[in-house]
């Protein structure tokens, strides 16, 4: 099956010199759910930036579909969806008008454009707020605003750049849940954040660039399990004694009331248990210290800086 | 894209040009009407009045061709360099950038929009002409040709200010600085036979000077320059202005990194 998409050595260097790419190369598969994760200035923006045209590549190769852009870029443009990281609407316009309007960039009837300017803007709860302007809709809206924009010519890639940058946690969840539906209708979804939480719920497969280079390329599930440690904190009914050892574990007592304990691969969260019965500490509750793809993140780029 | 396709994305660009326009009409289309109307009244009737005939007409007759055409000129621009400027630095040109739409059609859409607003314009001030002066078209011919062309030539203009400009002072520099004593210089108030040999030699360096004649040939009948020479440097400097406008989009300069 043809990727939805492929890089081949893509390197991009602005001008004064500035290296943003060099030389990566990626392959999203149909149908995939995909996280470009990395530090702030790693490249992903201007990855993403080449692939829609905002920005000229200095060499290689991106192919949509197939179609590579250097050949036929209107033909690749039109399978790609975008959603931009700032709001790149005119603030001015009416929200049906913004989304009927880029309908007519790709060619689509206006009474089609209507139909789908619709369909679009009900699925993202913004149809009651049609005819309010760009800059009259809350954050979150105006965010859903350029969702609906970039579906309205049903593109088999949909790139989001930090779609959830400033939404509040049910907004997240709402518009998480779409991706979601969306991504099982068949759409390719390629996605950025900085919520590794967001990757580890949303996305099969993962790459993660820094300082302009792939350091990792595989799925969620294989990265995680490379884990070599989990840390869990418990929350203790009683107070802890001031020194304390568990046999086998690496623990840390944050405060009278809590307790962090290191479960190294191998072995069992039961062990851990089994020692708190044997020393008669009771557990009231427990949770991960970290998001485990954030530890992981930040191992891999620290280890490549 | 097919045919079809970019006909569609070409009637898009334009309705939101138009509509954008429209919206404002206050900022866009009543100052036009109003300016003129006081050139009309100052220069027409109370001023003309004394100055007699210029050029076989009545001062009023002799100077409405050229403050249509200065109508058309300032609004064909200034919709343009607005309207692009305004998607560049709100950055929603990147919604055409980012669709399939060729960079002809993009300029085409804005050029058309522009053209459209000069055209309006110019409707509103000879309606508003009319009611000072008689005036009867000499040659419908060279005045709708030499309308479209000089608001063709006139919004690519604005285009190019618009890919260069990176504040709002960028976009009124040239318009104000360069075009309206053009404009002024252009022969719109006098006749060319009133300036000493040296002056109107020179005078012959202003383009504007071709586009105020012709159009005045047009609706008088009456020009100082050849209208064979008119037209030839208006249709080449719009073919130069089209080609430059292409080379900037197909270039990406200042809208792609």
């Amino acid at each position: 099956m043809i990727p939805a998409l492929t890089i081949e050595n893509l390197s991009k260097e602005y001008t004064g010199g500035f290296r943003a790419l060099k030389g990566i190369s990626l392959e999203v598969q149909q149908g995939d759910f995909f996280a470009l994760l990395g530090p702030n200035g790693a490249g992903k923006s201007t990855t993403i930036g080449i692939i829609c045209s905002l920005v000229s590549k200095t060499s290689g190769r991106v192919a949509v579909y197939g179609t590579d852009i250097d050949v036929d870029f209107a033909g690749a443009k039109k399978n790609i969806g975008i959603v931009p990281q700032e709001f790149n609407f005119n603030m001015f316009e009416k929200a049906l008008d913004i989304v009927v309007n880029q309908a007519g960039y790709y060619g689509i009837p206006p009474l089609l454009a209507h139909k789908r300017a619709e369909k679009y803007l009900r699925k993202l709860g913004l149809w009651d707020k049609r005819n309010v302007s760009g800059r009259m809709l809350s954050g979150g809206m105006k965010r859903r605003l350029m969702i609906a924009r970039a579906l309205v010519h049903e593109p088999r890639l949909l790139i989001l750049d930090e779609p959830t940058a400033g939404v509040d946690i049910e907004m997240r969840r709402s518009m998480w849940d779409f991706l979601k539906e969306l991504n099982e209708d068949g759409t390719t979804i390629i996605l950025t954040t900085h919520y590794l939480e967001e990757a580890e719920a949303l996305c099969r497969n993962i790459a993660i660039i820094t300082n302009g280079e792939i350091v990792e390329h595989s799925s969620v599930r294989d990265l995680l399990r490379r884990l070599h440690r989990e840390v869990f904190i418990f929350d203790c009914v009683d107070p802890l004694p001031e020194a304390i050892e568990i046999e086998g574990f690496s623990v840390h007592r944050v405060d009278d009331n809590t307790l962090e304990v290191e479960v190294k691969k191998g072995q069992h969260i039961n062990e851990v248990f089994a020692r708190f019965n044997e020393t008669g500490i009771r557990i009231s509750s427990m949770r991960n210290r970290a998001n485990r793809l954030e530890e992981m993140f930040v191992n891999l780029v620290e280890g490549a800086a | 894209m097919t045919l079809q396709e970019q006909l569609v994305a070409l009637m898009t660009i334009l309705r939101k040009e138009i509509k954008r326009y429209l919206r404002i009409w206050m900022q866009t289309l009543l100052p036009s009407a109003i300016t003129m109307s006081l050139y009309f009244v100052i220069f027409g009737s109370l001023i003309g009045s004394r100055i007699g005939e210029m050029g076989g007409f009545t001062y009023m007759q002799f100077v409405v061709p050229g403050l249509i055409m200065m109508a058309i000129v300032t609004n064909s621009y200034s919709n343009v360099v607005s309207s692009f400027f305004g998607s560049k630095f709100s950055h929603s040109v990147e919604e055409l950038l980012v669709s399939p739409t060729p960079n002809y059609i993009i300029l085409l859409g804005y050029v058309i929009g522009g053209v459209s607003r000069g055209l309006l314009v110019a409707i509103i001030v000879f309606i508003v002409s009319l009611f000072f002066t008689g005036l009867h078209i000499h040659n419908l011919f060279v005045v709708v040709v030499i309308v479209l062309m000089t608001s063709v030539l006139f919004a690519l203009a604005g285009f190019i200010n618009a890919v260069y400009a990176n504040n709002f002072d960028d976009i009124s520099i040239i318009p104000t600085f360069v075009l309206t004593p053009l404009i002024y210089l252009g022969g719109v108030f006098y006749s060319m036979d009133l300036l000493p040999e040296f002056w109107a030699n020179v005078s012959k360096l202003n383009p504007l000077v071709y586009v105020v004649n012709a159009f005045r040939y047009g609706v008088l009948g009456v020009s100082d320059v050849s209208l064979t020479i008119a037209f030839g440097m208006i249709a080449g400097f719009t073919l130069i202005a089209w080609f430059y406008s292409m080379h900037l989009l197909n270039a990406g300069t200042r809208l792609r990194q």
